[in-house]
């Protein structure tokens, strides 16, 4: 008897028209979810270089403008103005434009977008965060976009699986962030390159959906072609809302894996990842002293209502340190309207923190919060690479909303459980 | 495509990732000659100045890693690179370079025998590639459907062949 299947097989499987797949064979995969934000402009012009007339099916297409929202200079709104054309040539219903939708990868969750065992590509390379949902999200380029829009499908190579088991209870003040940021430390950028990282154990179980989005958001840190969690009573819970139907594929007890990797994350302590990679990745307290100047919260990977509620935990009734600016970003026009009658807008206001509208622009050095040269930002974004928020001589830290919150309060790294 | 080409080598580290090879103050433009102008520009101030048709890219590890930006490869390709080879290649970048029709081989060994500036010769079909001294470095040849890809010249025209097809 044959051994069993992974969740990624078992997708993969059905997408091609397949009985059964094993890593390594190429297959023809159809797309039930195609997602592309200003990245749209590009496939717009490699589209019709194709010589293609219609999108194959505007059901499956979802455009989200997020990285220069609202248009921060005249070339993006040109970008935006493209996109808006080929949208109404098109027909295509589902386009969120700014004030409609937010940071795409969150709305691909929040709105009901994303069901288990779906296969779903995007133009952004943060894609696999719809894999906490139980579907094999991945990201592609533009072209190849293009081509997903004219045809609904690509040619895909099936990954080796790479089970990363997380066990142990995630202690207080402590997040999905610091948990990949721990695996990311011990695995390394390349780590996973082609793989599908599956996320499991106890940890995982016991954590709700904001956190496996974080987790699933910064697999691609690791090269990783997804990450994936089987679905269970917390996806359902999640998705209930929508009345959609779908099959909840997971993984065979049996499903075999290239390797298995196990965290115990019992005693972890806030984790940090230092200039210039993700893997630079460091304990809050071997980094007391570091000032920063600049605190981000927001992005595809914190930008939650979780992740303001962490942070407006940690900043009520204080002030911000006078050296440091921080800046709020909700992912997405439903978190920034929730997170405004909860009043936790009071809260950041008080505290001296200004509140902007969802965006990626600062977390890909696009516009609106970047560094000078000298500048240190403790953020809870995705990357740190040279230059990545601003001067090339910036330095940029990510962590978990509670640490980002604890650094603007006293102008350094802090331990947010000593706060 | 040409499956036979030579050129001059430019070496780059591990981790090249797609913001040092096209920096975001410059993902709004569409042009790609003037994407070519700034192509690693944080990493190797001389590159982008330096740059001739045909040259060579051989790297480490995870080249190409970070965003799907396909700014990156159509920089290279625009500033005149002929084909990069690496260690490993981070996989958005690696398809992105085959869909635009530039040529990506993965070698372990070659960073480690070849100087900047040196003149190789590689063979894309038999993934083989010749270094000065005449040594024949062996490659993981490309995927039967990645060399279709490459020799239809890019996704682009093999889309447009199968558009034209079904009509």
């Amino acid at each position: 008897m044959s051994a069993g299947a992974t969740l990624s097989e078992k997708i993969l499987a059905r997408a091609s028209g397949e009985e059964s797949v094993r890593p390594g064979d190429i297959v023809d995969a159809k797309v039930d979810l195609a997602m592309s934000h200003e990245a749209c402009t590009f496939v717009i012009k490699s589209f019709k270089e194709m010589g293609a007339k219609k999108i194959w099916d505007k059901d499956k297409i979802v455009i989200i403008l997020d990285h220069w929202v609202p248009a921060s200079d005249v070339k993006s709104a040109s970008l935006h103005k493209t996109i808006r054309d080929f949208v109404n040539e098109q027909g295509i219903d589902n386009f969120l434009d700014v004030g409609r939708g937010g940071i795409a990868h969150q709305i691909l969750a929040e709105d009901g977008w994303v069901l288990p065992g779906m296969l779903v590509v995007g133009s952004d390379s943060h894609t696999p965060t719809a894999g906490a949902l139980g579907a094999f999200a991945t990201g592609i380029g533009f072209t190849e976009m293009a081509a997903v829009f004219a045809l609904g499908e690509l040619w895909l190579r099936v990954p080796e699986n790479l089970k990363v088991i997380m066990d142990g209870s995630m202690g207080p003040r402590m997040d999905g962030k610091d948990l990949i940021l721990e695996v990311i430390g011990q695995l390394k950028v390349d780590g996973a390159i082609y793989k599908a990282i599956e996320f499991t154990g106890s940890t995982v179980d016991s954590i709700g959906i904001s956190h496996r989005l974080t987790i699933c958001n910064m697999a691609t840190e690791m090269g990783a072609k997804t990450g994936i969690i089987s679905p269970d009573a917390k996806t359902e819970e999640y998705l209930a809302w929508t009345g959609k139907e779908y099959e909840a594929v997971r993984s065979d007890e049996d499903a075999v894996y290239q390797e298995e990797r196990v965290f115990d994350i019992t005693d972890l302590e806030p984790q940090v990842a230092c200039p210039p990679n993700v893997d630079n990745v460091k304990g809050v307290n071997e980094l007391k002293g570091v000032k920063v100047h600049q605190a981000f919260l927001g992005s595809c990977t914190n930008g939650r209502i979780e992740d303001l509620r962490a942070a407006a935990e940690i900043l009520k009734g204080e002030k911000i340190h006078k050296d440091v600016r921080m800046i709020v970003m909700p992912a997405s026009q439903k978190i920034y309207h929730q997170a405004m009658k909860e009043g936790l807008f009071d809260i950041f206001l008080e505290s001296e923190a200004t509140i902007c509208a969802p965006s990626c622009g600062p977390c890909f050095g696009g516009h609106g919060g970047l560094l000078a040269a000298g500048e240190a930002c403790i953020s809870s974004t995705n990357r740190n690479f040279v230059a990545r928020m601003g001067h090339p001589e910036s330095f940029v830290y990510l962590a978990s909303p509670w640490t980002v919150a604890a650094s603007a309060l006293y102008g350094e790294i802090t331990d947010p459980r000593s706060v | 495509m040409e499956t036979t080409l030579s050129g001059r080598i430019w070496k780059f580290g591990d981790n090249v990732n797609t913001d040092d090879i096209t920096p975001s103050p410059y993902l709004t433009i569409t042009d790609p000659s003037e994407l070519a102008k700034h192509v690693m520009e944080n990493l190797n101030p001389e590159f982008a100045g330096g740059v001739q048709k045909g040259d060579i890219i051989v790297a480490g590890r995870n080249f190409g890693c970070g965003s799907s930006r396909e700014h990156a490869p159509v920089a290279l390709k625009a500033a005149g690179v002929s084909l990069v080879v690496a260690r490993t290649f981070a996989r958005i970048f690696y398809r992105n370079a085959i869909n635009l029709g530039l040529p990506v081989l993965e070698s372990q060994e070659l960073v480690d025998l070849v100087e900047e500036g040196e003149e190789i010769k590689a063979d894309i079909e038999r993934g083989e590639i010749t270094v000065s001294s005449g040594k024949i470095i062996k490659t993981n040849p490309l995927p039967e459907n990645v060399l279709g890809i490459l020799e239809a010249g890019g996704l682009i025209s093999k889309v447009r062949r199968i558009l034209e097809a079904g009509e």
